[in-house]
């Protein structure tokens, strides 16, 4: 799947600012097929305008955002949102909504339905509506559709914020498969247990800039802004 | 109590054929109007709550104050509408059913388009990133929003359809009140009370009534049964 056409996903100066205020400024990064970035930074730093804004829910008001085949084909990407939205039917229409949409023929769509039901161990659930779905299930079944969908890069917003410690390890195995299959992962989280468990690169967001990105590993290891610093030292604290 | 009740119950028991004959035409006029608001303002009300334009506001309080619409205004309009020298007075339909739907139809368009602009204008705040990032356009996610907005909006349907069969000044104007013809319960009780005709007048009443909670009674079971179902 990587290599597959969309990336590597070029920022060149991205903004978003609104009445002038700016909530992001001067992004410039690449984002290359097959790694899995982990966005960090404290509240409000802009880490999910950062991903809306990459997945092109809102569009630049300063900069570029370059996919390699110069649109970023939308079918070629999807968002898990910190509390997804399911549709009010059932579990298995939720994740045949979305290939629907993509134009997939009718027998195609059944058989991915069913290959991503059996998968991800939802079958038991398929004809369940899916909104009465736990908060892990659900979240579950929002990473099966987003997986349905084949893209080659998966946004995913603090998928695990308001979820507990085992929903949260099922999402991140998930996430990790995800990644070992090929697709590019773009994920924030506040977690940093979390971000040392899945990340290979890290950008820290501090009041929407961009002030590091670098591998995991030096990241961790040390980070080179006083802003970055803190945020890993209050880690430690709490 | 010798008096209407008794005669009421009696035309009810053995069921009477003008009484049959005008609950016939009632829910044919209603159901038709019904209907027709639906086709027209489900969509009209979805493009309304996704759709931005210049006086999109006046709009929306437009539709909005039509809810009020005094039902013998309605019929006023339709009835210079449709009357012989109107604009409209070729298709020869003043005093006829389809006269009385028109009338029914401009009373409950208002509300189920106003209605339906603000259950679907919620449930796209809640929706429209993800919606948009699994890939609808907009005009795509209308009936996605109308189906998921299905259990709020049968409540919408069902005012609709309370206030077209409870009227009486739209279809009296338009439909005139002709016997076996375009007699509706509501006129019918107009006339029959004036009359001092009480009996089919209760008769009717209760019929009316009958029907609004057994509808009613229906909704809010399918209501709560959805919301146990559906979440």
């Amino acid at each position: 799947m990587s290599g597959g056409g969309i990336l590597p996903l070029s920022l060149r100066g991205m903004g978003y600012a609104v009445g002038g205020v700016a909530l992001l400024s001067d992004v410039t990064l690449n984002i290359p097929a097959g790694r899995r970035l982990i966005v960090m930074g404290p509240n409000g730093a802009g880490k999910s305008l950062f991903l809306r804004l990459c997945h092109g829910l809102i569009d630049p008001t300063s900069g570029q955002r370059l996919w390699a085949d110069g649109l970023g084909r939308a079918k070629a990407q999807a968002m898990v949102f910190q509390r997804p939205v399911l549709l009010r039917r059932t579990v298995a229409a939720n994740i045949d909504y979305p290939l629907g949409l993509a134009g997939l023929a009718r027998a195609e769509r059944a058989a991915k339905v069913a290959q991503t039901l059996e998968r991800f161990g939802l079958r038991a659930m398929a004809n369940q509506p899916a909104r009465l779905l736990s908060g892990g299930q659900q979240q579950r079944l929002a990473l099966a559709r987003a997986w349905a969908m084949d893209p080659e890069i998966l946004f995913l917003d603090e998928p695990t914020s308001a979820l507990d410690p085992s929903a949260t390890r099922i999402i991140e195995e998930m996430v990790a498969q995800f990644a070992q299959e090929g697709i590019t992962i773009v994920m924030t989280t506040h977690n940093l247990g979390q971000a040392r468990r899945l990340a290979q690169d890290v950008a820290f967001l501090h009041r929407g800039r961009l002030i590091e990105h670098q591998p995991a590993e030096q990241f961790f290891a040390g980070p080179q802004t006083p802003e970055a610093q803190a945020f890993l030292a209050g880690d430690l604290i709490w | 109590m010798d008096g209407p009740f008794a005669t009421a119950i009696s035309l009810i028991a053995t069921a009477d054929d003008a009484l049959l004959q005008i609950i016939g035409l009632s829910l044919r006029v209603t159901l038709s109007a019904v209907v027709i608001a639906c086709a027209v303002g489900l969509p009209l009300g979805a493009a309304l709550a996704l759709a931005r334009f210049r006086g999109r506001g006046a709009v929306i309080v437009l539709f909005n104050a039509l809810m009020g619409l005094p039902p013998v205004v309605a019929g006023l309009l339709v009835y210079l509408l449709l009357s012989r020298s109107g604009p409209l007075g070729s298709l020869a339909l003043l005093f006829t059913p389809t006269a009385m739907i028109i009338a029914q139809t401009v009373l409950i368009l208002p509300i189920v388009v106003s209605l339906t602009r603000s259950v679907v204008e919620d449930l796209w705040a809640e929706y429209r990133e993800q919606l948009t990032s699994l890939g609808a356009s907009r005009l795509r996610a209308v009936p996605t929003l109308l189906w998921d907005g299905r259990v709020s909006l049968l409540t919408g349907v069902l005012a609709g359809f309370g206030r077209a069969s409870a009227e009486v000044g739209a279809v009296l104007i338009v439909g005139g009140n002709i016997a076996g013809h375009t007699r509706t319960m509501t006129t019918a009780i107009t006339l029959e009370t004036s009359r001092g005709n009480l009996g089919l007048a209760v008769a009717l009443g209760i019929i009316l009534m009958a029907l609004t909670l057994t509808l009613n009674a229906v909704a809010w079971g399918a209501g709560q049964w959805a919301k146990g179902r559906l979440g």
